[in-house]
């Protein structure tokens, strides 16, 4: 239906074969082509800005590799770029690294995929023979604990016995404590949605973590998520100091651009994508992936990697 | 924050001792259209349009600019006169559709809980099989509104409950029937094909039903609701939308383009997860708040 950015960029530097160097003009013309692919991709204008920018020093002046023409030149640029931006390479497991029980808690907006991502992570974590506690905090949403108690169920995982009309930070506390005494090594804290101007509820945030201690503060953030994103991730990530970012709802046709805005302006690392809403669907974040998916190019960036 | 600045106040400081609109000025006001999520598509459109009545000498300053781009963008809501006419049939039957996430079954708590108060006789159906405490959540909302609930058990088909929520919709005279559905991305043909199938088992139950298919955007999505609206659509005949989730930040400008592609007026917006948090759509108001 649509033409690849790549078409684009080749017709853009039709005139250029054989000329060598890149140019100001024809850099300018490939880079407009560029900005629309990210802003159709829901990256923010404003992160969209900045990198064309970037992209633009890097790029006037290059050399065109034999090997390429001078439409792939600039999408290796963008490509290399955007998986620079992403932390490509960049550690992004989990730190659980400390004296357990470790504490992992989820926050983010309403419907986002945090209590599906719970379940998800104690499933993985207990393949890699952890015994993980998951933990209801989510007395708000109806049936929000009893979500996370099916969860349990299915993965023969203990969920902490919480009741909605307890205080949110009096289960974290409680539950934490009933970690240490019955031998639990990870827990993982599910809270109620929310958004980041609520300022009652991401007060509420800030108590369930010091009474949590978490080592990880996994923002969960819906693939579909557009331009609003970077107030979003800023709103928890000023708050909270969230640690890392769970990208949800991928298995569809979203291109995710909201996770290259939410790594701009918090500079916190993807760590998990999720993949459907089975509990199996989780995976490692890699970079590559979603740039590649994001420029719609996979085919090509395969070929420009061999270049 | 710089972010929250209000579009208002940018085209303000845009526009301030200004008299000529010029190329600069509409790539502002480009960026700034795209940051509520208006998409680029019809951004671009909006700007074209505006350029023209500019060379035409239509737009003289900032505030006939400002005026006109409103205008621009609140012709391309399609608008109904009223609400939904539920008096129309009895049972008037609604189905809410829409991806993982976005409120469905808040919003039919939200949507009961105002026929309640008008005095109807509400019946809703759990038919969302498949998540965690689908069913107990809509539960909950049936006894906060005072409206019974059909389910079956987790797993169980969804057309079954759907077949079941008409049968007991029109043997207990229920003036409206209001269905839940598990939340599909529109990508996936097996659910979609699902879906398809709860909707042949309405129609077959209740002549005319679903008098009404509700889809349903959350505000924060961006360019992907385009593909949603385009591919449930296709499937289940959508008739309106709901806009959620607009007590936060996002402006959930893409229901613009949505509305206008696919001629869908967008019948409530979601302003909060209470039960009384559902509004009428003002595409006035709506369309100020953007700016
Ligand atoms: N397709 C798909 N659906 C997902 C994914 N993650 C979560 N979901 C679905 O998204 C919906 C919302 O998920 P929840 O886990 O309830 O989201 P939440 O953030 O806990 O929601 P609140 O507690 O209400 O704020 C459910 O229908 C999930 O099945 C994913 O990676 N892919
Ligand atoms: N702030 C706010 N939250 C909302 C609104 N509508 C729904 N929510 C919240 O969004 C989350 C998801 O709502 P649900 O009604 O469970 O969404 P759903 O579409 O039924 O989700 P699935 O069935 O899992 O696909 C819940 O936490 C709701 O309380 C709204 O208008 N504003
Ligand atoms: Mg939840
Ligand atoms: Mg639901």
């Amino acid at each position: 239906m649509f033409d690849t950015l790549s078409d684009k960029l080749e017709s853009v530097f039709k005139k250029l074969r054989g000329q060598g160097v890149m140019t100001e003009d024809n850099v300018k013309e490939a880079l407009r082509e560029v900005r629309l692919a990210l802003l159709e991709a829901d990256v923010n204008f404003k992160v969209v800005k900045d990198f064309i920018e970037r992209v633009r020093e890097k790029a006037v002046g290059t050399l065109v590799l034999q090997s390429l023409s001078p439409g792939q030149q600039v999408v290796k640029i963008v490509h290399d770029e955007l998986v620079a931006l992403m932390g490509g390479g960049e550690d992004n497991s989990l730190d659980l690294a400390a004296k357990p029980p470790v504490s992992i808690m989820m926050v983010g907006l309403q419907g986002a995929g945090k209590t599906t991502s719970c379940g998800k992570l104690a499933k993985l974590l207990k393949s890699q023979r952890r015994k993980p506690l998951l933990v209801p905090a989510d007395i708000y949403r109806p049936a929000a604990i009893e979500q996370l108690k099916i969860l349990g169920r299915q993965l023969s995982i203990e969920v902490f016995d919480s009741q909605a009309d307890q205080k949110p930070v009096d289960i974290c506390s409680k539950a934490l404590k009933y970690a240490q005494l019955s031998g639990f090594d990870t827990v993982i804290f599910d809270t109620a949605g929310r958004h980041q101007i609520d300022d009652y509820l991401m007060d509420e945030l800030v108590q369930i973590r010091e009474a949590a201690e978490p080592r990880e503060i996994l923002f969960v953030a819906d693939a579909m998520t557009g331009q609003e994103a970077v107030n979003v991730a800023a709103g928890f990530d000023e708050r909270l100091g969230i640690t890392g970012v769970v990208l949800t709802k991928l298995d569809g046709d979203a291109k995710g651009g909201a996770a290259l805005s939410i790594k701009a302006v918090t500079g916190k690392p993807v760590k998990f994508v999720g993949l459907g809403e089975k509990l199996d669907a989780l995976e490692v974040f890699h970079a590559d992936r979603l740039v590649s998916r994001i420029l719609g190019m996979g085919d090509v960036l395969t070929l420009i990697e061999k270049a | 924050t710089k972010t929250h600045e209000s579009i208002v106040g940018r085209i303000d400081s845009l526009l301030l001792g200004q008299k000529q609109i010029d190329a600069d000025v509409l790539e502002e006001l480009e960026e700034i259209l795209i940051t509520a999520d208006i998409g680029v598509k019809t951004t671009v459109e909006l700007i074209r349009t505006l350029e023209q009545r500019l060379k035409r000498n239509e737009l003289k300053d900032g505030n006939a600019l400002k005026a006109a781009l409103k205008q621009e963008i609140t012709n391309r809501l399609v608008q109904v006169e009223s609400g939904l006419d539920i008096i129309a049939a009895k049972p008037f039957v609604i189905l809410v559709i829409g991806v993982n996430g976005v409120g469905k079954t808040t919003t039919i708590g939200k949507l009961a809980a105002q026929y309640r108060l008008a005095g109807k006789k509400v019946l809703l159906a759990a038919g969302d099989t498949f998540r965690a405490a689908a069913a107990e959540q809509l539960e909950i909302w049936g006894e906060r509104v005072g409206a019974e609930v059909v389910r079956h058990k987790e797993g169980a088909d969804p057309s079954a409950v759907a077949f079941d929520a008409c049968k007991a919709a029109l043997a207990r005279g229920c003036d409206v029937l209001l269905i839940d559905t598990a939340g599909r991305l529109h990508t996936k043909v097996n659910l979609m094909e699902e879906m398809k199938k709860i909707r042949r088992v309405i129609e077959r139950e209740i002549p005319g039903a679903p008098h009404e298919t509700l889809l349903v955007l959350d505000a924060a999505t961006g360019q992907n609701a385009i593909s949603q609206a385009s591919l449930f659509k296709e499937a289940a005949q959508v008739t309106g939308l709901i806009l959620t989730k607009l007590d936060g930040t996002a402006k959930g400008g893409i229901v613009v383009a949505v509305s206008h592609e696919f001629s869908l007026p967008v019948r409530y917006i979601g302003v909060g997860e209470g039960v009384e948090d559902l509004r009428e759509f003002e595409p006035q108001e709506f369309v100020d708040a953007i700016f």
